[in-house]
């Protein structure tokens, strides 16, 4: 096992060598997934594992896809979209161009989500999605657009119970046991890296997107991220976030009002 | 049941439990003391519901406030935190809740083990944690973390559980400190304290 001390130094040699800096995420997740992957590849002692760090680019690679998170699934919390489907969409329909950004998308899941509600809407044509995540792995699978097919059923679920009406099998096909998205879904999507710890907003958006990343960063880094988000956020735009997070207790609070039943919020002032 | 030895040391207490341990829970708030000198934290298996009833129905059973547990929570005493569904509760050392939404553990979003491994590690030898009836195995492998970290183990009594398997599968594995039927759970707990 690894601990305190030894998650220090990995983090230490990670910021000092990579520039990598999850010195603000919370502890104990993170330190549970340095242990899980120290023994997933089997290593013998602590110094080796450092030393394939910090040395080893290509592993550096898995390490750190495999220390983050990057669980996500199609239409989470099927409530959320029904009301973006049925509220906050026909808001964004008066703009002429739409845009709007999925912070730490992972491999996509949701990005392809929207672009399907904003098809069904008739806006996907007018959109920009820009998904980023600070890893460049995972979007590569996200412009990929392929994920496992065992997942489907439960996607499907969820997207009727978001208010679909058509069939969902039609927005992929499948071979083997995956199912590749509609390439026009993603025809709108700009994948591209972005670290919420350490750079700087990069546009205007009528909606924000970054739901399940904030819990796995401290109170300090969690504020700092949501000033980056109310500078890239029009008036009266929207911030939506998980459904176990929220923006009440940060410094911009006082300038947003949240949706009565979701974790949306909308920019006022 | 009662080993020889347990200095009846508490500065949080973990309940883990999967089938047939609703009634047990609701059963063990009802009787916890009106001063309960630390946390209580539940972790439940169940569907994952978002619109899930389980900190009202709690309420309902007890004085003490019952919340679902908000992420960057701070832990107080005589509070009781639900784990919410789909998500993994840990505890952070500075007494605080963080959640996590990695892979399933034991096939379970929340799981046991996550919590209990990580409590073992804030709260060290203050630790309690109680595995209660389930068909999982989940909870064992956190057991081990709190003893390994000086905590106290207790698991309901597999003849007195609705569904043995995963008591059973804990005291094959741990060395328990207390086997308890579900009546007697509540007493055990108020027996304890935070000196």
């Amino acid at each position: 096992m690894i601990d305190d001390d030894e998650v220090d130094v990995l983090l230490n040699d990670l910021y000092e060598t990579h520039g990598y800096d999850f010195n603000d995420y919370s502890r104990a997740s993170l330190k549970r997934r340095i242990n899980r992957l120290f023994i997933l590849d089997k290593y013998p002692s602590f110094a080796e594992f450092r030393y394939k760090v910090k040395f080893d680019t290509s592993y550096l690679k898995r390490f750190v896809e495999e220390i983050t998170v990057n669980v996500t699934e199609m239409f989470r919390d099927p409530a959320f979209y029904k009301t973006l489907r049925t509220e906050i969409l026909p808001l964004l329909a008066t703009y002429p161009l739409i845009r709007i950004w999925h912070a730490g998308c992972s491999t996509g899941e949701e990005v392809y989500s929207m672009a399907i509600l904003l098809k069904e809407a008739n806006l996907l044509h007018k959109s920009l999605l820009y998904a980023t995540d600070n890893n460049p792995e995972v979007l590569q699978k996200g412009m990929e657009g392929i994920f496992p097919l065992a997942q489907m059923k439960q996607y499907s679920e969820n997207y009727i119970l978001s208010g679909g009406i058509k069939d969902f099998s039609g927005y992929y096909s499948a071979k083997y046991n995956r199912a590749k998205f509609d390439e026009e879904l993603r025809k709108r999507v700009i994948f591209s890296t972005h670290n919420l710890v350490s750079d700087r907003s990069f546009n205007e958006f009528q909606l924000i997107l970054c739901r399940n990343v904030l819990i796995y960063f401290e109170k300090d880094l969690q504020d700092k991220v949501f000033i980056l988000f109310d500078q890239s956020l029009e008036k009266l735009g929207f911030l939506a976030l998980g459904s176990k997070e929220t923006l009440r207790f940060s410094a911009i609070a006082h300038k947003y009002k949240q949706h009565p039943k979701e974790k949306i919020w909308r920019k006022t002032a | 049941m009662e080993k020889d030895r347990i200095a009846n040391r508490c500065h949080l207490l973990v309940v883990g439990g999967s089938a047939g341990s609703l009634d047990v829970i609701i059963q063990l708030l009802s009787g916890l003391r009106d001063d309960l000198p630390f946390p209580v934290v539940i972790v439940l298996h169940r569907r994952n519901d978002p619109d899930s009833m389980l900190s009202e129905l709690f309420s309902a059973k007890t004085y003490h406030p019952v919340k679902e547990a908000d992420e960057k929570e701070a832990l107080l005493p005589g509070h009781i935190y639900i784990a919410p569904a789909d998500y993994h509760l840990l505890i952070e050392k500075n007494k605080t809740l963080s959640l996590d939404f990695s892979e399933k553990v034991n096939y379970s979003r929340p799981s046991i083990d996550v919590t209990f491994e990580t409590a073992a590690e804030a709260y060290g030898t203050g630790t309690v944690c109680l595995l209660l009836s389930g068909a999982s195995s989940d909870g064992t492998d956190g057991l081990k973390a709190v003893k390994a970290n000086g905590g106290t183990v207790i698991v309901q009594d597999p003849a007195d559980a609705e569904v043995a398997y995963m008591p059973k599968q804990a005291i094959a594995g741990v060395t328990v400190d207390y086997i308890v039927n579900a009546d007697q759970m509540a007493q055990l707990i108020n027996s304890f304290s935070t000196s």
